[in-house]
């Protein structure tokens, strides 16, 4: 280990997390490999290595024999101190190298307040943050997650983006990068090779350009550049590899337990929603593959928690046959089976039943809107009836915890619908005194309200979004409307949402205030910790960008939007037939009971969509 | 079963385990080895597990014991190479046995660690003289501020030996009633002479002793 790091590392909070070393870490001979690739995750360790699509793809791409694959985490405060201090570049947890001496580095970029820890990362292992400034092919650096999805704000930054899915594209891509590095190809030569692959995004290839009005006039690909990029996703899921031995970290981490992935893909279709949208067509695994893998991965790490992952988990079809079959191996082994993403409608209290013998924790409602009408306005198939019966269930069966989460700011909202949700705290709070078992263990009910932000590729992506103050009013608004006092009210607060929004829709332009942001210290802005709201608002001011232009105004549905050359596979047809049901709070209904034709099934290559 | 014992290094890179996180370490060990371990009664479970002497944060040790306690009989000679094989890097286990010694008998340590000084080593017998002081009393955070406390019953021996450019110190240490954390052997310096102080101080546990300076298992 390096000595400057040895003495700082008993300084910092939590050093274990700076160290790897865990076990089923994966170890290769440096001087046997022929790309060391640094896949960095700009967030911190715990968040990191409670990411599964961090762990799927650490493990495919070390399947190639000549690629090492190490991860690397932000450090948190006290330690990215230190380590500016001690003069220590950022490294790799798995050999400890700096990643300078790396081929490759990739970012697995989930949420866009991440953008400046991108930077950052960058930064500490001293390499230049634009592309223009790195002329050679190595580093190459590139980026994929959810981000991805309108990657514009970033495109200055990254050489270039995966769209989808990366379990096969990824390693397509490092070995033509094996290639390119052996032949010696120069930069140019590689980025139009790789532009070729499907669900590869060069954004240096296209041309943006801009009318007076400031809105984009057109993005033109460059010569035999393809003019859409096209998402990649995995069509056959029983077939593609999953990691049965996944890094078991050291030190406590946010979801410390195995994930199982139910399904890709939402069968809801709620106009909000952007993953419900980026992330179809739907595809199962089958409820054999998933025990099989649940339980070796049970085996090979000994966690004592195993949890199902996916966008709505009662919209699985056999889930109660697997949860069946995934408790027979955890009852006798006390492993607990924790279920998130239920939903109101379909919510099976045998299945609660089953699971609350190991543990029972309180119970989340994703409701969004007050009011019957908003929230058949958002295609959110939920009615108050669904709510209080699946409620009267819970509190008859001893749970005395609820949950509820709202949006505010929705396209149609009025002040009636956010009374509404007041009204609808009172009438969960009558059900619990109807239904309590134990009334004197008392209840809790929570409603907790966060401000819409408009999505790339959902129905509501031209949406604008509320100002500041109109969301304030709004929360004052719901605050004296709630008075039993055993109902609680927490609001997020709205700058960050201001500034997600526009780093969600913004273009290229939105790329100088990401850098001015980083420079004046900006980091890890995802954590109340270290968000400044001024200094993004200054850092905007200083670039000559207005927020509002990408925040909060309504994009007409002619125009160029800075995503429109990333094909998600869902058309823009259906987003804005939808929008337009969302004004006559039409419901549509979801992909089992009549498909609705949105596109995204022309991505499989095999099989068949599954809503 | 009964109580056993579990005898193990920790080293390397698993010296920045805690000692709560390397509880969890070991129970997710002993699950990937397939050995099922006891859990407690009563409302909330939890393994019968216990380390005897919780080790700092950044130091390592070559005689960590911990207690535990199993579902099954299993042959205890194939356990250390049964568990070792499931456990991060730097973490080795050497043997298991019953545990017949109650734990409050484990009195003293042998530490040895490393002085280093960026801009040369004072003279060994400098640092032999301030460990001869009839008292040393240093400065403490305890959970009710700072105390007082006199650290020179808690050290049996000390001995200094030059090392490259470093010093390496020798200690037979009181493990329990009073604890005496190592780094104190350096932290000591800092306050009463820091002329004296390293930069930087490693330490690494060697050998358990009973009250009567016999090995302790």
């Amino acid at each position: 280990m390096d000595k400057r790091l040895k003495r700082i590392l008993p300084r910092v909070q939590k050093p274990a997390r700076y160290t790897g070393g865990e076990y089923n870490q994966i170890l290769k001979n440096r001087d046997e490999v022929d790309l060391r690739l640094a896949f960095c995750f700009p967030d911190t360790y715990e968040i990191g290595m409670s990411n599964l699509g961090l762990s799927i793809l650490y493990h495919t791409m070390n399947s190639l024999p000549f690629v090492w694959c190490e991860r690397v985490f932000a450090p948190w405060g006290d330690m990215y101190d230190e380590m500016k201090r001690a003069g220590i570049p950022l490294y790799a947890l798995e050999s400890g190298d700096p990643i300078s001496e790396f081929d490759s580095v990739a970012f697995s970029i989930g949420y866009e307040m991440a953008y400046t820890t991108v930077l950052d990362m960058l930064d500490m292992a001293g390499i230049p943050l634009r592309t223009a400034d790195r002329p050679e092919l190595l580093p190459l650096i590139w980026a994929g997650g959810t981000a991805g999805v309108n990657a514009e704000p970033m495109a200055p930054f990254i050489d270039l983006f995966i769209i989808g899915e990366g379990e096969e594209v990824n390693n397509e891509l490092l070995t033509l990068l094996h290639q390119a590095k052996r032949e010696n190809w120069s930069k140019q030569d590689f980025l139009h090779r790789a532009a070729q692959i499907g669900g590869v995004y060069v954004p240096s290839l296209y041309e943006v350009t801009y009318r007076e009005d400031g809105r984009i006039a057109a993005v033109t690909p460059g010569d035999g550049v393809p003019a859409k990029v096209t998402k990649r996703i995995i069509s056959n899921l029983d077939a593609v590899p999953f990691p049965t031995s996944p890094i078991v970290p050291s030190t406590e981490v946010v979801h410390d337990r195995v994930s199982l992935e139910l399904f890709r893909g939402c069968v809801r279709g709620c106009r909000f929603c952007q993953a419900g949208h980026v992330y179809r067509p739907i595809r199962a695994k089958k409820k054999e593959t998933l025990v099989q893998q649940g339980i070796e991965a049970l085996k090979n790490t000994g966690y004592q928690e195993l949890t199902l992952l996916s966008l709505s988990t009662s919209d699985y079809r056999e889930l109660p046959a697997l949860c069946d079959g995934l408790l027979d191996y955890c009852e006798e082994r006390s492993i607990g089976l924790s279920l998130p993403s239920l939903r109101a409608d379909n919510f099976s209290m045998e299945i609660m039943q089953r699971l609350q013998k190991v543990r029972k924790s309180g119970l989340t409602f994703a409701v969004e809107g007050g009011s019957q009408r908003l929230r058949d306005s958002i295609n959110k198939n939920v009615t108050e009836e669904d709510l209080l019966h699946t409620c009267s269930i819970a509190f008859a069966g001893g749970w005395n915890n609820v949950k509820l989460y709202y949006m505010l700011g929705l396209p149609t909202e009025t002040d009636e619908d956010i009374l509404g949700i007041a009204e609808m705290a009172n009438q969960v709070l009558h059900c619990w005194r109807l239904n309590a078992k134990n009334k004197n263990r008392g209840v809790k009910i929570t409603i907790s309200t966060s401000c819409f932000i408009p999505k790339p590729h959902s129905p509501f992506q031209w949406e604008a979004q509320i100002s500041l103050d109109e969301y304030r009013r709004r929360v004052n608004l719901l605050r004296n409307a709630i008075t039993a006092k055993n109902v609680v009210y927490n609001w997020h607060d709205a700058e960050t949402s201001l500034i997600e929004a526009v780093l969600s829709k913004g273009d290229r332009r939105v790329s100088d205030a990401i850098e001015l942001v980083f420079r004046r210290g900006g980091r890890l802005d995802a954590w109340t910790d270290y968000f400044s709201f001024e200094r993004w608002m200054q850092a905007f001011q200083d670039c000559g960008i207005d927020p509002a232009f990408y925040a909060n105004r309504e994009i007409p549905t002619d125009a160029v939007l800075p995503w429109d050359h990333i094909d998600v596979g869902v058309r823009k047809a259906h987003l804005l037939r939808e929008r337009e049901r969302a004004y006559r709070a039409e419901l549509s209904p979801d992909c089992r009971k009549q498909c609705s034709a949105c596109g995204a099934a022309t991505l499989l290559t095999e099989g068949r969509c599954d809503g | 079963m009964d109580k056993l014992r579990l005898r193990f290094e920790k080293t390397g890179r698993a010296i920045y385990i805690s000692h709560l996180d390397l509880m969890s370490t070991m129970q997710r060990a002993f699950a990937r080895a397939g050995l099922e371990l006891k859990y407690s009664e009563g409302f909330n479970p939890h393994p019968l597990i216990s380390i005897l002497l919780p080790l700092s944060v950044g130091t390592a040790s070559v005689c960590e014991l911990m207690d535990f306690r199993l579902r099954e009989e299993t042959d205890l000679a194939k356990l250390p190479e049964r568990l070792t094989a499931v456990l991060p890097e730097g973490i080795r286990v050497l043997e298991a046995y019953p545990a017949k010694r109650k734990s409050a008998q484990l009195k003293w340590l042998d530490v040895t660690g490393l002085f280093e000084y960026d801009h040369g080593t004072p003279a060994v017998e400098e640092l032999e003289a301030f460990y001869r002081r009839p008292e040393i009393v240093i400065e403490k955070k305890t959970k009710r501020g700072t105390g007082q406390t006199d650290i020179c019953p808690a050290i049996a021996q000390i001995a200094f030996a030059a090392e490259k450019e470093n010093i390496r110190v020798e200690a037979r240490i009181s493990a329990q009633e009073p604890t005496l954390n190592p780094d104190l052997l350096a932290g000591a310096l800092r306050q009463l002479c820091p002329e004296l102080a390293p930069d930087f101080a490693e330490f690494t546990r060697l050998e358990t002793y009973d009250g009567d300076m016999n090995v302790y298992r």
